[in-house]
């Protein structure tokens, strides 16, 4: 019996996620009383493993081969799967990326076992887990629970969970494992990678800065984009504005784009329609820059300024950069 | 090629929700609509199925609600829609889900596509998406911003994750779940509107699948609305710009966000 956690890496990096569900996973194991074991696929993943320890594994079961290289899906259930059914863990959690919801969907579906997907809270009581779940573009919460008795899958909502900080003076045994599947049984082929330059990936975002509608252009980015450099924040947007044409899907933040929980988010021109909220309002604190002091997003705001956004923002950055020591 | 898409049909997302004393979901007079991502899906379906002279048909697993979803579907230009239920089925999980809809997937007999939006709008899901995958045994690729090529039992797909875009292949029959963006959904003509409130939509339940599926192992114990967030704001004032950033600077330092 142990606790499995699933570190997601790309080319070679653990997504900032993956500590963050082994956080949630030293919780539930020291609960449970049993073992922390963190399972680290991948092609060169020495280090990797290193570091899980470091964030609060007691094990490491460490695969490392070319068929592992980039994540895909077949080699990895396959794996993930024979591990489940040789060891019997009682729980296994990943942070629910999109690689992780797929992996441990199908995983849970091939060990016939409950999968508990993308929650926000996570707890075991009487040896079963609960967890509750955004539902309805976050406008409610559901409580749900696993039938206790086989493994339980669980994918833990990204931010939603604090990672351990690292303790270098941590020891654990490393176990290796081989894969399952050869190169030639392998039917997916991953045949590009285009890694979005320079930007920080909106989901692991500890601070955003979006525009809405009323940035009007392209260009009227510019001005934001200044803004989360001095932050180190990434870009979010409401629909409005990718529609318009200023800015590209992947920055959209909602009911039909992506959904954030950063510590910071910096509504700049949005007017916070509930498509719009359903993608952020879980955020810890929300600053609302906008015109019109009746807009909806300041009722979901900590704080607002009401004014216009190509005057606030600039002053913002500028004030910021005295503050922070930068520029 | 013959195109299956699975979809749902979900309150209005601007919809004013309650929970009943008895814990189910009450959403006023707000209509039902079609999973507002699946509009994507049955945009490619036609798509990708007059490119080739093919066939789109619609699925939808669950109670007479869903019926709205599959004659929008209809209305848009698919060519038949099926509902998936049985009165056994309630409280189905996604396991169950996608065990009843990979059977009927199998039903159906010559698919090569099945495509998803990306997940249920309501019920925050996309369990079931790569479950069905797995219960058919196919290709899955989710995540999907375009398709680069459906050709020569291949498919070739752009996915947009995490860190970027990620371009990768593999053989059909595949199911996939697809991003706003792939396309712009047609609404559905005035003649496709006539057409589909026609149509009848058969019902396909367990003794049609030769089917009996598992127990739940997933249970909701309760529904509820979040913490209020409302009435919490404070509005910075100053005589410039400048102080109202230099006071909001202040305030988020305090807070410990920057
Ligand atoms: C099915 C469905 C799904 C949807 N999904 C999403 C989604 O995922 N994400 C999303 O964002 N939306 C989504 N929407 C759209 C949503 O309903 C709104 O239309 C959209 O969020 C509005 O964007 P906006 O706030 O930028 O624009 P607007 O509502 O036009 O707001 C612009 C705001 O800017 C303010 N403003 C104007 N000029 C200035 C200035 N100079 N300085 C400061 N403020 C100024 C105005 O007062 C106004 O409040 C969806 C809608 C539907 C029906
Ligand atoms: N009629 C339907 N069409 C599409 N998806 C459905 C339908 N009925 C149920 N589902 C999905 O199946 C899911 C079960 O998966 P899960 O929530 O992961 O247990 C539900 O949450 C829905 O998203």
């Amino acid at each position: 019996m142990a606790v499995y956690v699933w570190i997601e890496q790309f080319k070679g990096k653990a997504s900032p996620a993956s500590w963050e569900a082994l956080g949630q996973g030293r919780a539930i194991a020291n609960a449970l009383g049993i073992p922390l074991t963190a399972l680290v696929f991948g092609q060169g993943v020495d280090a990797l493993a290193t570091e899980a320890v470091h964030y609060g594994a007691d094990k490491v079961i460490a695969a490392d081969d070319s068929t592992l290289a980039d994540y895909r899906l077949e080699p990895y259930a396959a794996l993930l799967g024979k591990l489940v059914q040789e060891e019997d863990p009682q729980v296994v959690l990943a942070a629910a990326t999109s690689r992780g919801r797929e992996l441990l969907a199908a995983a849970a579906f091939d060990a016939d076992a409950p999968l508990l997907a993308d929650v926000l809270t996570l707890d075991v009581s009487d040896g079963a887990l609960r967890a509750s779940r955004a539902v309805y573009g976050g406008r409610l919460l559901s409580d749900v629970r696993a039938a206790a008795g086989r493994t339980q899958f669980v994918t833990l909502r990204v931010r939603a969970f604090r990672a351990l900080p690292p303790d270098t003076t941590r020891q654990g045994e490393v176990r290796r494992v081989a894969p399952t599947l050869a190169e030639e049984a392998i039917a997916v082929k991953i045949e590009g990678f285009e890694v979005a330059a320079g930007e920080v990936s909106l989901t692991d975002a500890a601070i955003v800065v979006a525009g809405g509608r009323a940035v009007g252009s392209a260009e009227g980015f510019a001005p934001l984009r200044e803004l989360a450099a001095v932050l180190g924040a990434a870009l979010g947007a409401s629909r409005a504005a990718v529609d318009a044409g200023y800015i590209s899907y992947e920055h959209q933040v909602g009911q039909t784009g992506k959904v954030v929980s950063p510590d910071l988010y910096i509504a700049c021109g949005i007017s916070g329609a509930v498509q719009h909220q359903a993608g952020m309002r879980s955020s810890r604190v929300i600053v609302a820059i906008n015109k019109d002091p009746e807009a909806p997003i300041f009722k979901l705001a900590r704080y607002g300024i009401v004014g216009d956004l190509f005057q606030v923002v600039p002053a913002l950055t500028a004030e910021l950069k005295k503050r922070l020591g930068k520029g | 090629m013959h195109i299956v898409v699975g979809t749902r049909s979900t309150p209005d997302t601007a919809a004013r929700l309650e929970v009943t004393p008895d814990g189910r979901v009450d959403r006023g007079d707000a209509p039902l609509v079609i999973n507002p991502w699946d509009e994507y899906a049955v945009e490619e379906a036609l798509l990708r199925a007059g490119a080739s002279g093919g066939a789109v048909t619609v699925l939808a697993l669950g109670p007479e609600e869903h019926q709205e979803a599959l004659k929008h579907a209809l209305a848009m230009g698919a060519d038949r829609a099926i509902r998936l239920w049985d009165d056994a089925w309630t409280g189905l999980d996604s396991r169950g889900y996608a065990a009843a809809f990979a059977a009927a997937v199998r039903h159906l007999g010559d698919v090569d596509l099945v495509i998803f939006g990306k997940e249920a709008a309501d019920e925050a899901s996309d369990t079931h998406i790569f479950q069905t995958a797995r219960a058919l045994g196919w290709t899955l690729f989710s995540a999907v911003a375009r398709i680069v090529a459906l050709e020569s039992g291949r498919i070739r797909v752009e996915q947009l994750l995490e860190e970027g875009r990620q371009l990768a292949a593999g053989p059909l029959p595949a199911v996939i779940s697809v991003l706003r963006g792939i396309n712009e959904p047609r609404y559905p003509s005035f003649i496709g509107i006539r057409k589909a409130a026609r149509a009848e939509v058969p019902v396909w339940d367990g003794a049609a699948l030769g089917l009996s599926l598992p127990a739940p192992a997933i249970q909701v114990t309760g529904l509820r609305l979040p913490p209020t967030r409302e009435g919490t704001c404070e509005i910075i004032g100053g005589d410039t710009v400048e102080a109202q950033a230099a006071t909001l600077v202040e305030k988020l330092l305090a807070e410990k966000v920057i």
